[in-house]
């Protein structure tokens, strides 16, 4: 990962959000779901975005993902403005910039973890030799080379979501939306998946934007945003983030134990 | 992205679900193969009418008399017969395109040898009549021409004719048959010909020199029609044209008259069948080609589906990075691969089908190579064209609804 390189020279962010807005037209009702949000997003970021269902938050995070596009103000990724793309356009710029990881982890079924990993680069058109380089390096970073094989049905959901977190940085993103990534796990898993996120923002600097409702997920970050009505109500600094490896550190090793039987189990 | 890598994610795919992909493509084998085999039996069918257009002779012309018209009152063809010996002789004289020329009359009667009989046709001909009809014989020797000059009571017998007098087997050639209490000497027997283009039995017959029929059987002294054979394949219509003219000339036909005769061609008679047998033929296709159309409405039905049922899959794919027309790709490649899969399996049945009915149903098949290339192309083209919509459906999904579909 290239990213942290960067940091101190680059003074344009990651994402550059002005005024962006969303309206869904409900029938004869307009539904305001973002109501000009503006937002800087800088390289090497770790940011928590929170609020209640509704609050726009997931609007937001599929406008950031470029899943869909607002009805006004401005959105720069990496300097692309990203607000008046089509759609194979958006596509693109998914698959170059952007990794997602999913509440649901989003894995295809009866895929080995391997050609799961590959599978933005089979999009990008990188040769498969490299495919596969790439994804391994990709899964050794989250700690899953010894499962490079094993279909996404035989992995427990933390594992799953590791696999997941693989395919997200496979494509040397710009940055990393995670979508309720803890929301589908177990305490000490979620813990777990964001002790990976910490490893990545701190050794490999990457840039993550995790959207959740967990005020004690939302801990694990060095910044929170959190969303009310489709505005920014609160934007702070985390003064003293937790420590995901020293919390499981501290948690029960009994739990562990059970896990790892469940997971051993067919 | 590389079209060829969608190849094995459409694959597996299908593999996930055997027993549908089986199913769906079922009708594309059921098209496939019917399509194949019913070309065969058309094509069978006409190799079998072009065989036996072929044994009525070679390069053969038959003229019949025409219709006749007295102050106005038309008879049909074959309201009198005004053809004369001296007709017959002329064609061989004076038409260089005509390689031989016998008159024909023919009686039908009773032929009786021993205790056994059988109604039969005898045909009085010249010797030349086996050269024309090419007809060789498979025992005993022709009659002559001065058999001919001197109406000498000999014949030569065709195959069934032989099979139903002398039910014991045993050569024929030597002994005598009786036709209205007259003897012939039966001089040789015919080789078996089989049925001819209108379903008769060409076997049962006998043929006699013509004057012993004309004179001796039939007390005449008018000719049937005349059977000549043109010198080659290429002049059949030059020959055509030459007894035409000598014909208008001898019955002295005015340049306003009709002609009072009708020269029938083999090529007319092969044209006229295979005409027949093409029209069946198209009809035979046209039926296969709507189950191949229905296999493809089967294939449209389950790629509509499997759209539904991969709509979270297509999500992911769109979210990682996969445009419109990957998407489409995808499922247009699965489409094909499926109708392809259904198409390689219809040959095999299609050809299993057309040996059947060969050796089980005796009909005759021809299996062409190009309607195996033709049944197997249409199915690949049906693929793609039902699987166009499903696949269109899938590429306009949108990426946010995809993903979060249960």
């Amino acid at each position: 990962m290239t990213a942290g390189s960067s940091i101190a020279q680059s003074p344009e962010p990651i994402i550059r959000v002005e005024n962006l807005q969303k309206t869904y037209q409900m029938g004869e009702v307009a539904v305001h779901a973002l109501r000009g949000i503006s937002l800087n997003i800088s390289r090497g970021e770790f940011v928590a975005i929170m609020g209640h269902s509704g609050s726009g938050k997931s609007t937001f995070m599929n406008l950031i993902g470029c899943l869909d596009r607002g009805n006004g103000g401005r959105y720069m990724l990496e300097g692309v403005d990203a607000s008046t793309r089509n759609r194979d356009e958006l596509a693109k710029l998914r698959n170059a910039k952007i990794g997602f990881v999913f509440q649901g982890f989003n894995l295809l079924s009866r895929t080995t973890a391997l050609e799961n990993v590959e599978l933005p680069l089979v999009y990008a058109g990188v040769p498969r030799r490299e495919r596969r380089r790439r994804a391994e390096e990709a899964l050794k970073i989250v700690n899953l080379a010894d499962r490079m094989d094993h279909r996404s049905n035989q992995l427990s959901g933390g594992q799953q979501q590791r696999v997941a977190i693989a395919r997200a940085l496979v494509v040397h993103p710009a940055i990393i939306l995670a979508d309720e990534p803890t929301g589908n796990l177990d305490s000490r898993t979620a813990v777990e998946i964001m002790g990976v996120f910490q490893q990545l923002n701190r050794q490999h600097h990457m840039t993550i934007l995790v959207v959740t409702h967990e005020p004690d997920i939302a801990q694990y970050t060095r910044r929170i945003v959190h969303f009310h009505d489709g505005r920014i109500s609160n934007d702070a600094i985390v003064s003293n983030p937790r420590d995901a490896a020293a919390d499981l550190a501290a948690m029960p090793q009994l739990d562990e134990a059970v896990q790892s039987i469940a997971a051993a189990a067919p | 992205m590389n079209p060829l890598s969608v190849l094995p994610v459409a694959w597996l795919a299908l593999m996930r679900h055997k027993m549908r992909a089986v199913l769906t493509t079922l009708g594309i084998m059921i098209g496939v193969a019917s399509v194949i085999a019913m070309v065969a039996v058309g094509s069978g069918a006409r190799m079998m009418i072009e065989a036996q257009v072929a044994s009525l002779g070679a390069n053969m012309l038959m003229i019949f008399p025409g219709s006749t018209n007295q102050s106005g009152l038309r008879g049909g063809m074959g309201s009198v017969s005004r053809f004369t010996e001296a007709d017959g002789r002329a064609i061989n004289d004076e038409c260089p395109n005509v390689a031989a020329c016998t008159p024909v009359v023919n009686y039908s009667g009773r032929a009786v040898y021993g205790n056994q009989n059988w109604p039969t046709r005898i045909n009085g001909v010249y010797p030349n009549y086996t050269e024309i009809r090419d007809w060789p014989l498979s025992a005993g020797k022709l009659f002559t021409e001065q058999d001919v000059e001197r109406a000498t009571k000999v014949c030569l017998l065709g195959q069934t004719v032989v099979d139903n007098l002398f039910p014991d087997g045993g050569d024929p050639v030597g002994l005598y048959v009786r036709v209205r209490n007259i003897p012939f000497r039966i001089l040789g027997v015919l080789e078996r010909k089989g049925q001819s283009p209108f379903g008769a039995d060409q076997d049962d017959t006998i043929i006699a020199p013509f004057t012993t029929v004309q004179h001796r059987l039939l007390n005449t002294t008018s000719v049937y029609i005349f059977m000549c054979s043109a010198s080659s394949t290429d002049t059949i219509y030059k020959a055509q044209d030459e007894i035409t003219a000598l014909f208008r000339q001898r019955h002295r036909l005015q340049p306003d008259q009709d002609d009072d005769f009708t020269i029938r061609n083999q090529a007319d008679l092969l044209k006229a069948q295979t005409e027949s047998s093409g029209v069946m033929q198209m009809l035979l296709g046209a039926i296969a080609s709507i189950s191949l159309l229905v296999g493809g409405i089967g294939i449209m039905n389950i790629m509509l589906v499997s759209v539904t049922e991969r709509t979270r899959e297509i999500g992911i794919r769109m979210a990682i990075g996969a445009r419109g027309r990957d998407i489409l790709l995808q499922f247009l490649i699965e489409a094909v691969v499926l109708a392809l899969a259904g198409g390689m399996v219809g040959i095999g049945i299609g050809v299993g089908a057309t040996q059947l009915i060969t050796y089980v149903l005796n009909w005759p098949t021809l299996l062409s190579p190009f309607s195996i290339v033709a049944a197997f192309g249409s199915a690949g083209i049906t693929g793609i064209c039902f699987g166009f919509f499903p696949a269109t459906k899938a590429a306009k999904l949108n990426p946010i609804d995809a993903l979060r579909y249960e």
